[in-house]
């Protein structure tokens, strides 16, 4: 019985296998002839089990590299809805993406699969796609690269952007702070990724912002050890609002913080990334990206070979940050709507000086800083510089940093190992 | 650092570690080890969520989760039971399959909007004692108080009762099993059956109650691996598993509350002046999976930890049996 049961299957595969051998053979012309005439984005291939999507001949092609999927309702997302703002508004484009490209050796074969298609640029969205980004570059000179986020540059095809975060971190601390004034609460949460110097650097900003109208406030810190992990973020959320914070906010990518808090009833969280994300009923706030206006910039910029690849960083008065319901056509969130009007008008009128460019990173990062063994970091009538914001010390060869971003600022309970 | 909150949420997110490992112990019991456990976990993640998502019953996405998660564990059963082919490999190839099915039937899944949970409630009357009812008995979901159930319903069934004298026998001996009259096939198809069920249900209780939602792969986090390593760790036996399942979920947690005070015991807390140090407790479930497989992989080990004499063998009727 065995035996018939096996000879069964295997006529099955045999037969299985003909009929793809069959297909594939009249397939192939017929695809070639249709993707000549038609311009439609043909068949994908494959690389290490992602699906390499196809470049349209004739058309300006960018490519995306995404670390979570599409849709994930924060980092990723922000980055997706950036490139269809390009393929939107750019005529004679065409843009792809992969999403869930683990970092390291992964995003270096699918980064280069996509050069090699031909992606006349390609932006890499993750800290640890950095290196792999920096390799394929060498090896396709005539493509650019734009890596997110990270520290690098060749000064030719690959260029490094980033945003000053920073500016809406400080003031979403602002009004975490004086939520918990208010309310008659002393403790914030941070739920941070990876200690690199963009999580120290977010985290910091917003302890000198839950400063301004809470001097009493403290900080707690858990750190995750992954950028996108729906299910840890949550635990995360809920370990921190466990051990007394009352505002949690977070650097990975997913809103945990307002969906925990929303579970609890009590207690508030502040989600990241993407301007959709704060929905949940107890998300005060969230500081998000715009990235559609920067990549249409950088994509017209490449085409037309003026941009150069460098240490692209971009503040507020770029359109590439938001916070969550102070921008045009948003609401207060129910958690703002009761707060002291002095905080919101101290917050709306710093935000209108960053939009109009008076007031920048810098600004955020501007002396007297104390750090949280009580030394002054930052000296009064001082400001940190470029390099200070994205270096440890003693910072990269040709960055090296005279603050440096290796502290704790005043308030917040947690320790950097020597 | 709340010790009891930290065993609270290790109970709650343990009990999905309980429902897989237990059907991997029904499942290696018969004779028949199944690695795709995380394959199936995902399915029963995927569909439990999808159902609730839209036709509103948590209840019946338990129920498709259970059937989905079964159905597809009869691939591996097939394979092993009917061709008599490599466990490990066909099992391997289970977890792909799974992990591919939900990954492309879950598609956009994650944006579905809120979807009716599973409930929360605490048991009267026990949730006042010390200590215990907080941990066990309080503002747990419904799902964690059924895994209490099941622990003592398993070790009762496989040590009690006569299904489970012939489930022992299956896996024991397969050859004279059959010369009395048991169906070794029937058995082991069953119990295979069984285990994926439970599997689905690990996974349905993941998204609909523990970590309410769908986000793919991430979903499970490799749940499934620490399962089958917890089933050597167990001897395979229920009591133990549950021991296991409850302490790795406490860990789950303690990863991340430990980081929080400044001293541990009267020491200065390595785990707060070094974040880096974290990363290594994160890693303990997932080394010791691979430990325990190593161990329980050796012919020698598995005679004296109690593994069943004929698990990972086929059985082929008429041959001598062993």
């Amino acid at each position: 019985m065995s035996k018939k049961v096996l000879f069964g299957l295997l006529t099955m595969m045999l037969v299985f296998a003909l009929i793809l051998v069959g297909c594939g053979e009249q397939d192939t012309p017929q695809a070639e002839e249709e993707a000549a005439a038609e311009e439609a984005p043909a068949e994908e291939s494959v690389a290490g089990g992602f699906m390499i999507p196809e470049v349209v001949d004739g058309k300006f092609n960018i490519a995306m590299v995404l670390i979570g999927p599409h849709d994930d309702g924060g980092w990723s997302q922000a980055h997706y809805e950036g490139l269809m703002y390009v393929a939107e508004n750019m005529d004679n484009v065409n843009t792809a993406y992969v999403e869930l490209v683990p970092e390291g050796a992964d995003s270096e074969q699918v980064t280069r699969s996509l050069a090699r298609k031909g992606f006349d640029l390609i932006f890499t969205t993750s800290f640890g796609y950095m290196d792999a980004t920096e390799t394929v570059a060498e090896e396709f000179p005539d493509q650019m690269f734009i890596h997110v986020s990270g520290y690098k540059s060749n000064g030719s095809n690959f260029g490094n952007l980033m945003g000053a975060m920073e500016d809406m971190k400080y003031l979403a601390g602002v009004i975490a702070g004086a939520r918990a004034h208010q309310d008659g609460q002393t403790k914030m949460g941070y739920m941070a990724t990876f200690p690199i110097p963009e999580e120290l650097r977010l985290g910091n900003a917003f302890a000198l912002g839950m400063k301004e109208f809470c001097p009493e406030c403290t900080m707690d810190v858990r750190w995750i050890n992954t950028w996108h992990d729906p299910v840890i973020e949550k635990e995360a959320a809920a370990s921190l609002f466990d051990s007394g914070a009352y505002v949690v906010f977070t650097g990975a990518d997913t809103p945990a913080p307002a969906d925990v808090a929303t579970e609890r009833g009590d207690v508030y969280g502040i989600t990241y990334d993407w301007s959709g994300s704060c929905t949940a009923e107890r998300c005060l706030t969230a500081p998000y990206w715009n990235w559609g206006s920067v990549y249409l910039q950088i994509a017209e910029g490449t085409r037309d070979g003026t941009y150069t690849a460098g240490w692209h960083y971009f503040d507020a008065d770029s359109g590439g940050l938001g916070l969550y319901g102070f921008m045009e056509g948003q609401e207060l969130t129910p958690g703002m709507q009761d707060l002291d009007p002095e905080v919101i008008a101290y917050v709306e009128e710093t935000l209108a000086q960053m939009l109009a460019g008076e007031f920048d990173r810098f600004d955020v990062f501007a002396g007297p800083i104390m750090d949280n063994q009580g030394n002054i970091v930052v000296p009064e009538g001082e400001k940190m510089v470029q390099a200070d914001l994205d270096q440890f010390p003693p910072g990269a060869e040709g960055l090296e940093c005279t603050y440096c971003m290796y502290w704790w600022a005043d308030g917040v309970t947690a320790e950097l190992p020597e | 650092m709340d010790i009891l909150v930290i065993l609270q949420a290790g109970v709650a997110s343990g009990t999905v570690l309980l429902f897989a490992t237990l059907g991997e112990i029904l499942s290696e019991r018969s004779g028949v080890m199944n690695l795709g456990v995380e394959g199936m976990m995902l399915v029963g993640a995927m569909s439990a969520y999808s159902i609730a998502v839209h036709l509103g019953n948590p209840w019946l996405g338990l129920v498709v989760a259970m059937l989905f998660a079964g159905i597809i564990s009869q691939i591996h059963a097939f394979i092993t039971i009917t061709l008599h082919a490599d466990q490990v490999v066909s099992g391997l190839a289970l977890t792909f399959v799974g992990t591919g099915l939900s990954l492309v039937l879950g598609e956009g899944l994650n944006k579905a909007g809120t979807v009716a949970l599973l409930p929360t409630l605490s048991i009267p009357l026990l949730e006042h004692i010390p200590v215990i009812g907080d941990i066990f008995f309080k503002n747990h979901s419904i799902m964690v108080y059924i895994g209490y159930l099941f622990i003592p319903l398993t070790w009762y069934f496989i040590n009690k009762t006569r299904p489970g004298m012939h489930l022992k026998a299956v896996g024991e001996f397969p050859a004279a099993a059959d010369s009395q009259g048991i169906k070794v096939y029937r058995l082991r198809y069953l119990y295979v059956f069984i285990g994926g069920m439970l599997a689905g249900l690990a996974g349905g209780t993941i998204s609909l109650a523990i970590s309410p939602g769908w986000f793919s792969e991430l979903t499970t986090g490799g749940q499934g691996w620490i399962a089958v390593g917890l089933v050597i760790f167990a001897q395979w036996n229920p009591i133990r598993a549950a021991a296991g399942s409850y302490i790795f979920g406490a860990l789950r947690r303690l990863v991340l509350d430990i980081q929080g005070p400044t001293m541990l015991l009267g020491f200065a807390n390595p785990f707060f002046y070094n974040p880096y140090l974290g990363f290594f407790l994160q890693m303990i479930p997932y080394a010791f999976t691979i430990v325990v497989l190593v161990i329980g992989s050796q012919e020698a080990m598995r005679k004296r930890i109690g593994a069943p004499a004929a698990l990972g063998e086929p059985y082929v009727r008429g041959e001598r049996g062993k």
